[in-house]
């Protein structure tokens, strides 16, 4: 009944223990020091950083613009809806759950506030109205998925055909781009050094992420509920509470994507974002996230937005289209989730002898 | 009397589609015509073949996300050599189609299969790869209706029989023949019985002594034939075929599914099921499109209620059943 079950699909091993390696007696410390590095490299974030760096090597070298400040800036400011909703569909997949309607989120927020201020709603209002319905669409999800009991796959996929749906019936066919100056500036230009303010809201909700997951009880709960729910429901740890509350964050996270998406582009449209969710998972299953929960960390999926927003911005400078981008990420994706199980099969094969 | 459960889960959506056409009949007039049942019965047999794919892999705890661009990849090639040379024979069309479909469901199987990646991560990753492919071959050129032979533009209004203005079209005679060959496999085949026995407990299932491998590939490679066979009917009955044909199209193969009572995580639900959730997801996309009083846009927003509401009533049925 439960396919988080079925662990085969865990990668990232543990950082290095460290009984583990006060139990090897008094190695020399250099020679430790290598050990936990040679550890560190063969995880997967350390798999990752090396791909990372090989990546910057090569942009580096086929394009001299590619280490320009703008460049880094602009990079990063193409994808920020995205990344930011990477960041707590993190929490979402290591909950052993998934959340596909997010993109749906992302166009129907933008669509509610372009209807909004077609509407004569001054904009502050219809930006924390449009907020405020991403969080109700994520507890609507959280609601069918912690008190009727059903399977989030199928929740928000349904959610992903009714969100759109509903966005679409704010704006029908049309475009709306009747946005005052100062939400396009906002979106457009930067507001601190050469950071516009989506990137700064990124990187405050990336340090909010690190320290709840790692060093917050709730970043334990989130992790113990995707190792094991009975075991989590048995140590008293409210499931509920922490499901609805990450389903309600994903919402609202996704509608300020939706807003800054608006924002940067000056326009609204009915497909807005259609088709984002399998690039914001690939990003974190990419990262090491398992598919059932449990596994993986930021750090991992930090480097696997590196990883993307590089290799796609590097296939742009090089004049690589769109669609075959998207191709390389769906191979590599493929890849990451094989390379694991090769290495374990030909350890396997290379000691036969080896039973157990 | 007891029923079996997928019975009664098929009896409750019989009873929906009823409860529908009876609703929309109220609101709409002359809705229950002949041109009804024409008209969304050749649409239902596209997505009632996609579904019945979907069903074998989703039988066995897994899920395909690539069956859209399956079928846009083998409608775009079929038709692309019907277009280059129209003296192909028909059959050998068709084989063409499932071939090259059951070939990408086979690469899908493989990975899943033997390589031990998640479904989900495989057919995700091959969703954006088969797209990808089909962009770069097609080299952004478009199939045109005026290039095919004539017998595929007739094909999708040729009847099998027709009784005074109703008719069967062979569109809808092929998706009734894949799914009684199909309810028949699952229903009393041990190739059958092994996919729900691998649905029901992985473990189980190789601890039996199942090739539990062997199966689920097979279940990938029979999902990517009956897509690569959607493909070949996208194509006669569309025509004009770009590179975006059949984006959207594995969504709404899952929500048949599961509209059908085919639990996600395998082990329940038939074929009969599938088709009749394709069924009712068709027949209300059609009539809300009809329905004046509803938007062409609220259109999305209630079949994605509905897909919920249809999934929680099965659920809770379900659950009083086990509690009984």
């Amino acid at each position: 009944m439960n396919a988080r079950m079925d662990e085969r699909g865990s990668r990232s091993p543990n950082p290095p223990d460290p009984m583990e390696s006060s139990r090897a007696g008094p190695a020399p410390a250099a020679a430790r020091l290598a050990a936990a590095l040679g550890a560190r490299v063969r995880s997967w974030e350390g798999f990752l950083a090396v791909l990372l760096l090989c990546i910057i090597a090569m942009n580096a070298l086929t394009s001299p613009s590619f280490l320009t400040a703008e460049n880094q800036v602009n990079l990063f400011a193409l994808s920020i809806e995205k990344v930011i909703v990477a960041l707590i569909m993190t929490f979402v997949i290591l909950n052993a759950e998934i959340d596909l309607s997010v993109a749906s989120m992302m166009g129907l927020s933008a669509c509610a506030l372009g209807w909004l201020v077609q509407q004569g709603v001054p904009m502050p209002v219809a930006i924390l109205a449009c907020l405020f319905i991403g969080m109700l669409g994520g507890a609507f999800n959280g609601f069918w998925i912690t008190v009727v009991g059903l399977p989030s796959l199928v929740v928000t996929l349904a959610m992903l055909i009714g969100f759109r749906g509903l966005a679409r019936v704010l704006v029908e066919d049309r475009s709306i781009k009747e946005f005052p100056a100062w939400f396009e500036a906002l979106g457009q230009q930067p507001l601190v050094g050469p950071f516009p303010l989506s990137l700064i809201i990124f990187f405050a909700l990336l340090v909010l992420a690190v320290v709840v997951l790692r060093y917050s009880g709730f970043g334990r709960q989130v992790y113990v509920i995707g190792i094991n729910l009975e075991v989590a429901r048995y140590s008293g740890i409210n499931v509920a509470r922490v499901k609805m509350l990450l389903f309600t964050t994903s919402g609202f996270l996704s509608a300020l994507a939706g807003i800054l998406f608006a924002a940067r582009l000056g326009t609204v449209r009915g497909d807005m974002g259609l088709g984002f969710e399998l690039d914001i998972i690939t990003i974190v299953l990419l990262g090491g996230v398992s598919i059932f929960g449990g596994a993986g960390s930021v750090y991992g999926v930090i480097l696997s937005i590196l990883i993307v927003l590089y290799l796609r911005n590097g296939m742009s400078l090089s004049n690589i289209t769109g669609h075959l981008q998207t191709g390389v990420i769906g191979v590599l994706l493929i890849l990451s989730a094989m390379i694991p199980n090769v290495r374990s099969f030909l350890a396997h094969v290379v000691r036969p002898g080896r039973l157990r | 009397m007891r029923l079996r459960a997928e019975t009664r889960r098929e009896g409750v959506l019989l009873l929906l589609i009823v409860l529908v056409l009876f609703g929309f009949s109220l609101v709409i007039e002359n809705y229950l015509s002949a041109r009804l049942f024409n008209r969304v019965s050749a649409s239902v047999a596209i997505l009632a073949i996609l579904a019945i794919g979907q069903t074998l892999v989703v039988l066995t705890r897994n899920i395909d996300l690539s069956v859209g661009s399956i079928v846009g990849f083998t409608a775009y090639f079929v038709g692309q050599q019907l277009s280059l040379d129209n003296d192909i024979h028909p059959l050998v069309a068709v084989l063409m189609a499932v071939g090259l479909g059951a070939a990408l469901g086979a690469f899908n199987g493989v990975l899943v299969a033997f390589c031990r990646v998640p479904a989900i991560i495989v057919t995700l990753g091959t969703l954006a790869l088969f797209r990808t492919i089909l962009v770069e071959y097609s080299d952004a050129q478009t199939i045109l209706t005026v290039n095919l032979p004539q017998w595929l533009i007739d094909l999708p209004r040729l009847n099998v029989v027709s009784y005074e203005r109703l008719h069967l079209r062979v569109v809808v005679a092929v998706m009734l023949g894949v799914a009684v060959l199909f309810q028949l496999l699952l229903r009393y085949s041990s190739f059958g019985r092994r996919l729900y026995a691998i649905g029901s407990s992985p473990e189980a299932a190789r601890n039996a002594g199942f090739p539990t491998r062997r199966l689920v590939f097979t279940a990938f490679v029979l999902c990517g034939a009956l897509a690569g066979l959607t493909g070949f009917l996208f194509l006669a009955r569309f025509g004009n075929i770009t590179v975006i044909a059949g984006i959207g199209q594995e969504l709404k193969s899952v929500a048949a599914v599961v509209v059908g009572g085919i639990n996600i995580f395998g082990g329940s639900g038939s074929v009969l099921g599938a088709v009749l959730g394709a069924s009712l997801i068709d027949l209300l996309e059609n009539s809300l499109i009809r329905s004046l009083q509803i938007s062409e846009f609220l259109r999305d927003a209630l079949l994605g209620m509905l897909i919920l509401a249809a999934v929680a009533v099965d659920s809770v049925l379900m659950r009083r059943r086990r509690d009984r």
